[in-house]
């Protein structure tokens, strides 16, 4: 990343506005132009610096259900069993920790209900347990890592 | 359409054009004033936080990731959380259940450029809390194993 993609990453986690040209508004703030800040972008989506651009929605306002699920996988079998969680479609984040607990996913559902069932599903397919930590109260989301 | 179509139009990510509501609303068959007023409505209510950059944490330099997670007393967490939540190399911070073998309730997410600027932050976070913290923990990201954003629908 140089210096112009540091500052755009910067400036474009803050979002861009609702207007019929958003990059271009975006662009003159960066004193770029817009073509330069969408190859810009397309280029720091193709190489993973950005994991995604658009809309951050907010499941829960949506009426979708999402929790934070945790498993504690033998390193023997963490590949397998890794293969398999992420082939669900429910499973949005997928982080291996340095824990008892080594397995940490989100599931995102469109309807409360169907959380517990998937959880069961992926119970079954790996063979292990998998904890439910639901959100009881949101404090904070949303940092502006500096790039 | 729906709020929903425009979900699924974009839960993927926005059209990188340089009029990316009109590519939506053509894909869609609205108006582009359609598209961007669904937006508004749903940036104002909250069920669109914001329409941006979703930054890869470790592309950005922040090597070490972790999740600070700490035991409370379950009538101190709902005043203290929004503290540690306020704190500003905090991103996330959310109150959850214990669980047997998992007594911790409040989780932090932080991020630094190495093990020690993480260390210092969860330093920070244990002088707010003081004497509140009964016990805590760092759990550090190894890998990122999927990450494909939230897909409601």
């Amino acid at each position: 990343m140089d210096d112009l993609d540091r500052r755009i990453v910067t400036a474009l986690q803050r979002g861009i506005a609702v207007v019929p040209r958003p990059f271009a508004a975006a662009a003159r703030d960066l004193g770029i132009d817009e073509a330069t800040l969408i190859l810009k972008l397309k280029n720091l989506l193709a190489q993973g610096a950005l994991t995604r651009f658009g809309p951050l929605f907010n499941a829960d306002r949506l009426g979708g259900a999402f929790t934070l699920c945790a498993m504690s996988v033998p390193a023997h079998d963490f590949e397998r069993v890794c293969g398999i969680v992420n082939a669900f479609r429910e499973v949005a984040h997928n982080y291996e920790r340095e824990h008892r607990l080594n397995m940490w996913f989100v599931l995102a559902t469109a309807d409360p209900a169907q959380i517990a069932e998937v959880r069961g599903r992926i119970e079954s397919a790996t063979g292990y347990p998998v904890i439910d930590l639901p959100k009881i109260d949101e404090y904070f989301v949303g940092l502006e890592l500096a790039a | 359409m729906t709020d929903l179509d425009l979900v699924r139009a974009t839960q993927a990510g926005l059209p990188l054009v340089p009029e990316p509501y009109a590519a939506l609303a053509a894909q869609l068959g609205v108006a582009e004033d359609e598209v961007m007023n669904r937006f508004r409505i749903m940036l104002a209510d909250g069920r669109v936080r914001r329409i941006g950059a979703v930054p890869n944490h470790y592309a950005l330099g922040y090597r070490a990731n972790g999740m600070s997670v700490w035991d409370l007393a379950d009538e101190a967490v709902g005043e203290l959380g929004p503290r540690v939540g306020a704190l500003a190399f905090v991103s996330h911070c959310y109150r959850r259940p214990r669980r047997p073998a998992w007594p911790y309730n409040l989780f932090a997410m932080v991020h630094g450029r190495d093990r020690a600027e993480v260390e210092a932050q969860v330093a920070q976070i244990a002088a707010l809390l003081g004497g509140a913290a009964r016990a805590h923990d760092v759990l550090y990201s190894r890998r990122i194993l999927k990450k494909t954003g939230l897909r409601v629908v």
